[in-house]
């Protein structure tokens, strides 16, 4: 966990107070909506379809017990009894009431939480792998990195009013976990020749109406110009994104246009104005920061303790869940568990108050108070130790988040859709459950293997259609639901945009569409063990594409 | 993709305005009186652009009581107004599916 100090408190409690004042004389009509709505946007409130919604950042998806009480708290006494985990490491309450808001945010505050940097074209919440501080694949913990941006673009008065939002994710493992290739900005920790760690920066990755790989613009960045090799590509694109036309504002398109190699360039003429100045970081600073993130008091254990094997052997479905959530941590005799919060025929990503309050207190249990947020909707506890294993399964079981479906078909990404968003054109969830309870069996979604699908409600790609292995985008066709379906694309290391497959399909037909990809798939695949996706690459989308086609 | 605040105003058939209401979000429709409802059955029935823009003229200076006025389709049966598209179906009844507090009791 980060412990914030003193300065960040202060900070959230000042942000507190000036959002009463701005919500009561909103109230009272002394500001108007044009002059509210931005001021609302700086703290994460937007306006839906039924209600106000509040975004809370997670940053670096890393939660305390007492945090995820307090998100429990505010679903039960403010909203409907529950939250929507998001794909970037936020939580979204559906059903808040403008008047309640400024009391709301008080209660997050007193947990360290807010809702800043989740909206506005500013630096958004930083994102990360899920398994920082813990993935034996690591080389060290990104979090460091993402709190050292996180403190230094929080408020900065020249990245407050960007062309238009900015996305910025890290990794350090070999596996990305953070898609950190469509972000503004995707950075990837690894070491070079001589040994020495630093960044490879990618620029201009995205998804939305005008999807991008992000290019790598520096292969090797070290540490101390992180700072301000990152401000040098803000202040870039703060002077030549377009402010004149919201599709064409996001650094992508810049970069698009310009090309890679004029964009580097630029960005290092900027550099080298401040390469050397205030923001070339002391190893100091870096060294307190990451003094500030404490890690367990792990006991001396050994992997596979008895208790384990045993239960193993014993149950079977205690061995499907093992199998499908548990992953190897950097400590021996630990674990970590992945949480599934799409269960069968359950809107993907959302938790009631009663989950998140006994996951916190199984937190405190069996994973050292902490929890993780990860891209795909699901919850992780990052310090499990192995023996407790069949008991934190049970636990998890009796409240309905240990489905062992984790990265197989069932474990969609899906965002609000028509259902909550102003924005949408057609239904996310629905589609999602369908789906869900058409591939229930988890011998057939074994037997499938890993497969994610990724279903957005419009074409600003919330739910990241095109990086699932299926994508499926809502449309609107005269007044009716369409779905297009992509296929092929990865969010990984080796990160592609999917292909469209045909023409969009109605509502009705979106289910069954899927299926039939899936049954090809199984009929294509040269192994049990080739990915979907590495299918599609073999033998392209024609296959695929007449068996969809052929009857409809 | 577009909000339906933001496109042009062409109305065929008949309308409503709605807007959400200021202090809690919820879902408001303008009343024959130029009050805010939350019935969509008590709202003001208009018919065509000329009638449906002087109803959201007159809503759109209330923002401070519902925000974001815009025409909406309705289905006017012999007893009833219904929504008339999925949007407005959804932002009458809700999600489409149950609320997942509802699944776990
Ligand atoms: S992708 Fe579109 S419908 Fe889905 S949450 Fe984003 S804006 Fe809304």
């Amino acid at each position: 966990m980060y412990i914030y100090d003193d300065f960040d408190l202060t900070l959230v409690a000042e942000r507190v107070a000036e959002f009463r004042d701005q919500v009561a004389r909103r109230l009272s009509g002394e500001l108007n909506e044009e002059e509210f709505k931005p001021l609302r946007l700086m703290n994460g409130v937007y306006l839906q379809l039924h209600a106000y919604m509040l975004r809370v950042a997670i940053p670096y998806g890393t939660l305390s017990s007492k945090q995820l009480r307090a998100l429990a708290h505010i679903g039960r006494r403010y909203d409907r009894n529950y939250g929507h985990f998001t794909t970037r490491q936020n939580i979204q309450f559906n059903w808040i009431k403008l008047s309640d808001l400024p009391d709301v945010m008080a209660d997050l505050a007193e947990a360290g939480l807010h809702g800043m940097q989740t909206s506005g074209n500013c630096v958004r919440n930083v994102t990360t792998d899920q398994w920082a501080g813990v993935a034996p694949d690591e080389i060290e913990d990104p979090r460091v990195w993402a709190e050292i941006l996180r403190q230094h673009s929080t408020l900065h008065p020249e990245f407050s009013y960007l062309p238009r939002k900015f996305k910025i994710a890290l990794t350090a493992a070999a596996t990305d976990r953070a898609a950190v290739r469509v972000h503004d900005i995707g950075l990837r920790l690894h070491k070079n020749g001589t040994g020495e760690t630093g960044f490879e920066v990618m620029v201009g990755g995205g998804l939305g109406r005008t999807p991008f790989i992000g290019k790598t613009i520096k292969p090797f960045l070290p540490k101390r110009d992180f700072l301000s090799y990152i401000e040098a590509i803000l202040r870039v694109y703060n002077q030549y994104g377009r402010r004149d036309n919201i599709y064409k504002a996001r650094i992508k398109i810049l970069v698009h246009e310009l090309g890679a190699e004029k964009f580097a360039a630029e960005v290092e003429a900027e550099w080298r104005n401040i390469k050397d100045g205030a923001l070339a970081l002391d190893p100091a600073f870096v060294a307190d920061i990451a003094a500030r993130f404490r890690y367990p008091d792990y006991k001396a254990l050994s992997d596979n303790p008895i208790e384990l094997k045993r239960a193993r052997a014993a149950d079977p479905k205690f061995e499907g869940w093992f199998r499908n959530s548990v992953t190897p941590h950097r400590t021996p005799g630990y674990a970590i568990v992945t949480l599934s919060l799409k269960p069968e025929g359950a809107p993907p990503g959302d938790a009631t108050s009663e989950q998140m309050d006994a996951i916190a207190d199984l937190a405190d249990r069996y994973s050292f108070g902490e929890i993780r947020v990860g891209h795909e909707q699901n919850l992780a506890l990052p310090h499990v130790a192995q023996r407790n294993l069949p008991a934190l399964w049970e636990a998890l079981d009796a409240v309905g988040v240990a489905t062992p479906n984790v990265n197989l078909v069932s474990d969609i990404i899906a965002c609000p859709g028509l259902d909550y968003c102003s924005l949408a054109n057609a239904r996310a969830i629905p589609v999602a459950q369908e789906l869900s309870r058409r591939f229930k069996s988890l011998d057939t979604q074994r037997e499938i293997g890993r497969l994610h699908i990724n279903i957005s409600g419009c074409i600003n790609a919330c739910g990241h259609h095109h990086i699932g292995h299926i994508g499926i985008l809502g449309v609107e066709k005269n007044g009716q639901e369409f779905y297009q379906i992509t296929l092929g694309g990865r969010a990984d290391e080796n990160a592609e945009l999917g292909a469209l497959l045909g023409p969009a399909v109605p509502y009705a037909e979106v289910a069954e569409a899927i299926e039939d990809v899936v049954a090809a798939y199984v009929e294509l695949r040269e192994r049990p063990n080739e990915l979907f996706v590495d299918t599609v690459k073999r033998v392209g989308i024609e296959p695929f594409k007449e068996r969809v086609y052929a009857t409809r | 993709m577009t909000a339906p605040s933001q496109q042009k105003l062409k109305v065929q058939g008949a309308a409503v305005i709605t807007a959400n209401r200021l202090s809690d979000g919820a879902v408001v429709y303008r009343t024959a009186a130029g009050a805010w409802t939350t019935q969509l059955a008590d709202a003001a029935v208009v018919t065509g652009t000329q009638a449906a823009k002087e109803l959201l003229a007159r809503a759109a200076a209330d923002e401070n009581i519902a925000v974001g006025a815009y025409v909406a389709p309705v289905d006017v049966g012999a007893d009833r107004i219904e929504p008339g598209n999925l949007r407005e179906r959804i932002r009458v009844a809700g999600p489409t599916f149950s609320l997942p507090a509802c699944i776990a009791g």
